[in-house]
């Protein structure tokens, strides 16, 4: 690459990029070789950065405020929320933030699986993120519990509960989590200390996600390696940077219309009663962006299947530069996976969907065909797919398909801009 | 771009279906138009001031607002009312207060920077003087249903002779609104039950309206200027974008492709 030949024009630059390479570091940064071609999916790398920055920021503004015992938590928070200066507005972001930040990184995730990024030779970027992801879902789930209203008392209840269906030692393993025999005051000061912790374990993975990411390059809505630098590729610094920042702002008018005008409409309305252990609500309900997997949870009758079967509709994504056995990356041109794509994003949001309601009846049938089928997306159709799709053929450049010519290319593209 | 505007639309779409149809019950309240609602929601002052006097005649025998200061009542967004209005209204609450130099806690009148005196000394208490029922803290209620303000507002018009055939216990009462209809508090307003100072007819609908404008106030103290920073917010981004939008036209117009 390019950046090895770097060198400041200053002495002083020089003298310190030969003891410590940070100018060569940013130099590589903004002369990245980018596909020129990336569309808007492409985008929300840098709006996920934007995220995890505003997460740690406010809420390390929040922790100055805040209380973690279980008399106070609650009252802390109404006081953050009346008497600190724009506490409201401070507390508003980092709650919805969470929300946005789910959003973000499923249209992430799903832009991954659409245009096959997490295929050779990406696989260690793809499983970094899903460790991100993982993480994301833990910080998320003990940064609910810290308001210590009903839902984060009964919430925290039932998912530490679900490591109990481990044989032999999960109730020791379940007093050993809380602290004591049920969820007290001690859960919540070690589920503090550990909300504070995992920002900055996620923060760690994501540069090396990053940079995992800078030795094939980025991905592209064609699927075909790319020369860099070449015609096909442009500068990271100012095109993609424009280009993200232009779509991080589209984003964060999203995001303030949620915070300034419906800041509680993704919470659910028992939080703000405050934690009462011997009142169980009517229906307890984890936050939207882990509804998928708790239908997973609930379809299955049994315990500690259940949980098997939770705990491995986020595993088998790990697996996944593995099970799809297809060649060619972008669904672009494998007309089978496209539409195989299409029913999984509607099998995750009807997963989502009975999520949300009470597992008796039809939503329970519901969820457990949903379940069934999710799995065998990843572990039939995708092996099987590889080797009987026939697939369109692929242009060799980024360029050549742009410029037109080959009859097929034009039609490779055509499909493309019907995506786009 | 184009798709980018179409997935917005569907995504807030989607956001809006899903709300809905997890929104509990469908249960269709009583509408009226609250001021505080929309873009540039602002309360009623008003409706805030009769609201706290519904809230402190009726209401505060039994439910306690224990997150409120005597002195939010005089503060910018809420009922405004002056400084010596507030104090004035601190002043006939009796606060326990000490210990003083001789070790003894004794009793004075209420300041602006004590807390809304409650009803009942504990939980336990209020439990044991309303038939083993908690008359929940009122702070954060509007925030605490589902329904929120309209929820709390048809509540308190809803109450009914039960229907035939439903039996209630000693002490329970059928309101339409409730959660299976079977609610500990008796129908807290009746028309006239209190007297207006500004002149407005106390009817149930009225009183309900200022009472449930000023439990919205009290669960969201900060809503005003929340409306009034989102606005700007949201314009100022609106119109940052726009000069992106064209910086960024311009810059890609350098090379073959499109944005």
């Amino acid at each position: 690459m390019s950046e090895h030949e770097y060198r400041p024009k200053s002495k002083v630059g020089q003298w310190f990029n030969d003891r410590l390479p940070l100018l060569t570091l940013a130099n590589h940064l903004t002369d990245y070789p980018t596909p020129k071609n990336l569309n808007y999916w492409w985008t929300f790398g840098g709006i996920l950065t934007f995220c995890l920055i505003t997460q740690i920021v406010t809420g390390l503004t929040l922790a100055m405020h805040y209380i973690a015992h279980a008399d106070m938590a609650f009252e802390s928070v109404e006081h953050i929320m009346r008497d600190v200066n724009y506490g409201w507005l401070i507390r508003y972001i980092h709650a919805n933030g969470a929300s946005m930040f789910f959003l973000a990184v499923y249209i992430h995730i799903f832009r991954s699986l659409f245009y096959g990024s997490y295929k050779s030779p990406r696989e260690i970027i793809w499983i970094i993120g899903i460790i991100i992801y993982l993480l994301m879902m833990a910080a998320a789930f003990m940064g609910y519990v810290l308001p210590w209203g009903q839902m984060s008392f009964w919430g925290a209840t039932v998912i530490t509960n679900l490591f109990s269906a481990i044989p032999l030692v999960g109730e020791g393993i379940v007093t050993w989590l809380w602290g004591g025999y049920s969820v007290d005051n001690p859960t919540l000061t070690r589920f503090f200390t550990l909300h504070y912790l995992i920002p900055f374990l996620i923060l760690g993975l994501v540069v090396l996600h990053i940079w995992a990411l800078h030795v094939p390059g980025n991905n592209n809505p064609v699927g075909i390696d790319i020369k860099k630098p070449s015609k096909d590729t442009v500068p990271f610094h100012p095109y993609i940077v424009i280009k993200d920042g232009f779509a991080l702002l589209m984003f964060m008018i999203v995001f303030a219309f949620f915070v300034f005008y419906s800041p509680n409409i993704l919470g659910h309305a028992d939080n703000y009663i405050e934690a009462n252990p011997m009142v169980t609500p009517a229906h307890i309900v984890p936050e939207w962006y882990l509804l998928p997997f708790y239908a997973i949870l609930r379809s299955v009758p049994d315990k500690l299947l259940g949980v098997v079967a939770m705990l491995s509709a986020i595993l088998i994504l790990a697996v996944l530069p593995w099970l799809d056995t297809s060649k060619i990356r972008s669904a672009v041109f494998r007309p089978l996976y496209k539409q195989f794509y299409w029913i999984l994003v509607a099998d995750v949001l009807i997963l989502g969907y009975v999520g949300a309601m009470p597992a008796e009846g039809l939503y329970l049938l519901i969820a457990r065909v949903a379940t069934a089928y999710y799995f065998l997306h990843f572990l039939v159709i995708l092996p099987v797919l590889g080797f009987k799709e026939k697939t369109i053929p692929i242009p060799l450049s980024i360029t050549e398909p742009v410029l037109g010519g080959n009859p097929n290319l034009a039609m490779a593209k055509k499909k493309e801009s019907k995506i786009e | 771009m184009k798709t980018f505007i179409k997935f917005c639309s569907i995504f807030s779409l989607v956001i809006s279906i899903f709300s809905q149809s997890i929104a509990a019950e469908k249960v269709d309240y009583l509408e009226t138009d609250w001021s505080f609602k929309g873009l540039f929601g602002k309360f009623d002052r008003g409706s805030l001031q009769r609201g706290y006097q519904v809230y402190t005649e009726v209401c505060a025998a039994c439910h306690s607002m224990k997150y409120l200061s005597y002195r939010n009542l005089s503060e910018k967004g809420g009922p405004e009312f002056s400084v010596e209005q507030a104090k004035a209204i601190a002043a006939s609450f009796e606060v326990v207060d000490g210990p003083n130099a001789d070790g003894e806690m004794f009793t004075r009148p209420a300041k602006l920077s004590d807390k809304f005196v409650m009803p009942y000394e504990n939980e336990k208490a209020a439990q044991a003087a309303n038939g083993g029922a908690y008359p929940p803290d009122m702070s954060v209620l509007v925030k605490a249903r589902g329904g929120g303000v309209d929820y709390i507002y048809s509540l308190l018009q809803g109450y009914e002779t039960a229907p035939a055939g439903m039996i209630l216990d000693e002490g329970v009462h059928y309101n339409k609104y409730m959660y299976g209809n079977k609610i500990k508090m008796s129908a807290p307003l009746s028309d006239g039950i209190i007297e207006y100072g500004d002149g407005t007819i106390a009817s149930v609908e009225q009183m309900s309206k200022d009472v449930t404008t000023f439990l919205m106030w009290a669960a969201e103290p900060h809503l005003e200027a929340r409306h009034r920073m989102g606005f700007k917010a949201i314009v100022y981004l609106i119109i940052l974008t726009t000069l992106v939008y064209y910086s960024m036209k311009k810059i890609w117009s350098r090379v073959e492709s499109e944005v």
